[in-house]
């Protein structure tokens, strides 16, 4: 099966390309790039005035299966993600059972396999059922193809654990993905500390729990030479912690959130919990400060941090609602209305941080356009504007805030592994 | 002036015009306590219910003592378990409660935002009676009522309000009415006990009491929990006392005429000296016979009710 995009604007990061030109796919690989490629019997789409991409890559994804079926299943999220343009998919172990042990990383990736709309790859519990006491089998979870290891949401706090995590995961060469928080500083807390949590009488979350976080565990990979990724960076201390690590040479890298980009904790005001994640909304501040790291590549990469929950986590009191917001069918429009049509990142760099940087942190042979590479392909519309509806979305939960927002940029093809799986909002089978 | 809120879920977004009038009309009410018949028809037939989902003896009976001056029929509704153990939700309990088709709903709550959330999701009319370390505005009220009524003025006044001002929605109800009525707010507590940005609240914070209460017309101790004490909020409740207590030689500081509220329950011996409990500037057993009149006009101007009304019922009686 030969497929021939025609005259779309190809933005490959990796290989510096911006620029009109034709790709040729067949196997499931990229045949061909140039200009006015001519081959027999491929099918041809002309995709004039379109951005082509390497498909997208989302680092930070919570698919809930196994255990948490009525918030999402391996199936209905990588449909969310196919819709969000997304063609590859990290998730991380809090599932019941945690992807702590081989049996269920193995399970993951065959179900995935048989049930998936994109790729996904496991990333597994760094201590054993993430207790932060014990750490996991690394080796054998790295081997059934676990490809980065995380307690994410259930931060390791004792810093001898993580030393010990970290020195042991170097000889596999994969990245620790820590969500930093001290638990101490956080008891009972359900938003950001300051002035609103002041006036909404919440218990509040300091950013300086995230940041002491954030550079304990750059001073450890320091001291160990392991390599660490930073989850969901909120806020102007943690991005300022970052950059002077870069900046004297430190191996670290890390991620943030549209939702931290986008919106501030002025938004629980209304006591609405699709506003309520962990770590929480911080202020204006923290957010210019995010787009500053993004902007100046301190922060690598963009991620959903995808996390569903049902009617039953979120329709209740503000202290009992879980943390956690959709996001894999927002993270394309958000990143390209608030970063590129506001001039924070060029299209090529807002593209990186999506593609060929997660691919590079976590050592997959994705996020890229070039020949012989996997045939992971997203033809987006840039100008399309919509208006989000939480509705139309293909998760089976619908805890997203940004219901209702206008935005721009949507998946105009999604092709994965050379086949068409979505086009113009239909799912191809 | 035409009263037209709905709800009452604080006092953050109600304006000094709407406070003034809810000032007057409990004073109105006020004046049916000393008749023998210490009831007016106004809200019959109306149905009030109050459903605490927090245990509470005092708010909860100063509301159905209100709502029974005003001849509503009032039901009392106790909510033990929360979401969190197994069992309803909140929404269903106040589903369940708004189909026996009442009118007004009176809500306690642990958590913060509740009546807010409820509001938007029930037709009846919804009165905050607390909700988590938000607010309590009817404390607010009543408390402002009674400044209002000793010193004949609350503009201009140095309220000084004492304690655990983080965990407080007296507190915060507090500061949102006295601020709005032209009070000089002063917050004492330990460092630990204000919560952060505060001071954007037009309200100076003073960490010492000594130098805080010079001057004060008025002196309002808030309750302390002991828990605090084993988050580090604070390191004993004797150190608490020596800093933070109210006693005779501290009021001696406060102008001679100073008032001295606590919104009780007090802890007798620790936030107050009991001497300064029932000394002639307390007015703290005031504060709760106020919290009827002040209640019975917040359940009445909700329903509708008008200032021309009342005072066609005191002609009636007189």
């Amino acid at each position: 099966m030969k497929l021939l995009l025609t005259k779309g604007r190809v933005v490959n990061p990796d290989t510096d390309t911006n620029e009109i030109l034709d790709i040729l796919i067949e196997d499931g690989i990229i045949k061909k790039i140039g200009e006015n490629l001519v081959e027999k019997d491929a099918e041809i789409i002309n995709v004039e005035g379109k951005i082509i991409t390497p498909g997208l890559i989302d680092m930070h994804v919570h698919l809930r299966e196994p255990g948490f079926e009525y918030k999402e299943t391996i199936r209905t999220g990588t449909e969310s993600a196919l819709f969000g343009g997304i063609t590859s998919l990290c998730c991380m172990p809090n599932t019941e059972p945690p992807i702590d042990n081989p049996a269920v990383v193995e399970l993951v990736i065959q179900k995935s396999r048989k049930d998936g709309f994109v790729n996904v790859f496991p990333i597994a519990s760094l201590t054993k059922g993430s207790k932060g006491e014990e750490i996991s089998d690394i080796g054998m979870l790295v081997k059934s193809g676990a490809i980065a290891l995380s307690d994410d949401g259930a931060p390791v706090m004792n810093a001898e654990v993580m030393r010990r995590a970290m020195e042991y995961t170097k000889q596999f060469d994969i990245p620790i993905i820590t969500h930093c928080e001290d638990k101490n500083m956080t008891i009972d807390g359900v938003m950001n500390e300051g002035f609103n949590s002041t006036l909404l009488g919440l218990r509040g979350m300091p950013d300086v729990a995230e940041s002491i976080m954030v550079f304990r565990n750059i001073a450890l990979a320091n001291y160990t030479g392991a390599k660490v990724h930073i989850a969901h960076v909120s806020c102007k201390s943690s991005v300022e912690i970052i950059r002077w690590a870069k900046s004297k040479g430190m191996k670290v890298t890390a991620e943030t959130a549209p939702h931290y980009f986008t919106l501030t904790d002025d938004m629980v005001r209304s006591y609405d919990t699709n506003f309520k994640m962990n770590p929480p909304l911080r202020t204006k501040e923290d957010v210019e400060a995010v787009k500053e790291g993004l902007s100046d590549g301190t922060i690598d990469c963009i991620a959903s941090d995808h996390a569903p929950h049902g009617r039953i986590d979120k329709e209740v009191e503000f202290n009992y609602a879980a943390f956690g917001i959709i996001g894999l069918e927002t993270l394309l429009p958000l990143t390209i209305t608030e970063l590129v049509n506001k001039d924070i990142l060029k299209i090529e760099e807002a593209i990186k941080k999506v593609t060929v940087n997660p691919a590079k942190i976590l050592k997959l042979n994705k996020g890229s356009l070039k020949v012989g590479s996997d045939a992971d392909i997203l033809v987006l519309d840039l100008n399309k504007e919509y208006t989000i509806d939480i509705n139309k979305f293909h998760s089976k939960s619908k805890n997203s805030p940004f219901n209702g927002m206008k935005v721009k940029g949507v998946p105009y093809i999604v092709i994965v592994g050379g086949i068409i799986k979505m086009r113009e909002g239909n799912i191809i089978s | 002036m035409i009263f037209k809120r709905k709800h009452l879920i604080g006092l953050e977004d109600v304006t000094p015009d709407e406070i003034e009038h809810i000032l007057n009309t409990s004073s109105s009410f006020k004046t049916i306590f000393t008749r023998a018949v210490k009831k007016v028809p106004t809200l019959r037939g109306r149905t009030v219910v109050n459903l605490f989902f927090e245990a509470s003896t005092r708010t909860r009976t100063s509301f159905e003592l209100a709502a029974k001056r005003l001849s509503a029929d009032v039901i009392n509704f106790s909510v033990s378990t929360s979401s969190v153990v197994k069992g309803e939700t909140l929404i269903d309990t106040a589903k369940t409660i708004e189909a026996l088709e009442c009118d007004m709903i009176v809500i306690r709550h642990s958590c913060s935002g509740v009546p807010l959330f409820l509001s938007k999701v029930l037709k009846s009319s919804i009165i905050n009676a607390g909700d988590g370390m938000h607010e309590h505005p009817t404390q607010g009220l009543l408390d402002l009522f009674t400044i209002r009524e000793k010193k004949g003025r609350i503009a201009g006044l140095k309220v000084v309000i004492v304690g655990d001002i983080a965990h407080s929605r007296v507190a915060r109800s507090n500061i949102y009415g006295l601020t709005k009525m032209g009070a000089n707010v002063v917050l004492v507590a330990p460092p630990t006990l204000i919560p952060k940005e505060i001071e954007r609240l037009n309200i100076e914070v003073c960490n010492d009491l000594n130098k805080a209460i010079v001057d004060a017309d008025v002196v309002y101790m808030l309750r302390i929990q002991l828990e605090r004490q084993k988050r580090n909020l604070f390191p004993s409740l004797r150190e608490y006392t020596i800093l933070y207590g109210l006693d005779e030689e501290k009021l001696k500081l406060a102008k001679p005429d100073a008032i001295v509220m606590h919104p009780g329950p007090m802890n007798r011996g620790i936030e107050i000296s009991p001497e300064v409990a029932d000394s002639k500037q307390s007015v703290i057993t005031e504060q709760v016979t106020n919290g009827i009149a002040v209640r019975m006009a917040v359940l009445y101007l909700l329903a509708g009710g008008s200032v021309d009304e009342i005072a066609s019922y005191k002609r009636q009686s007189s």
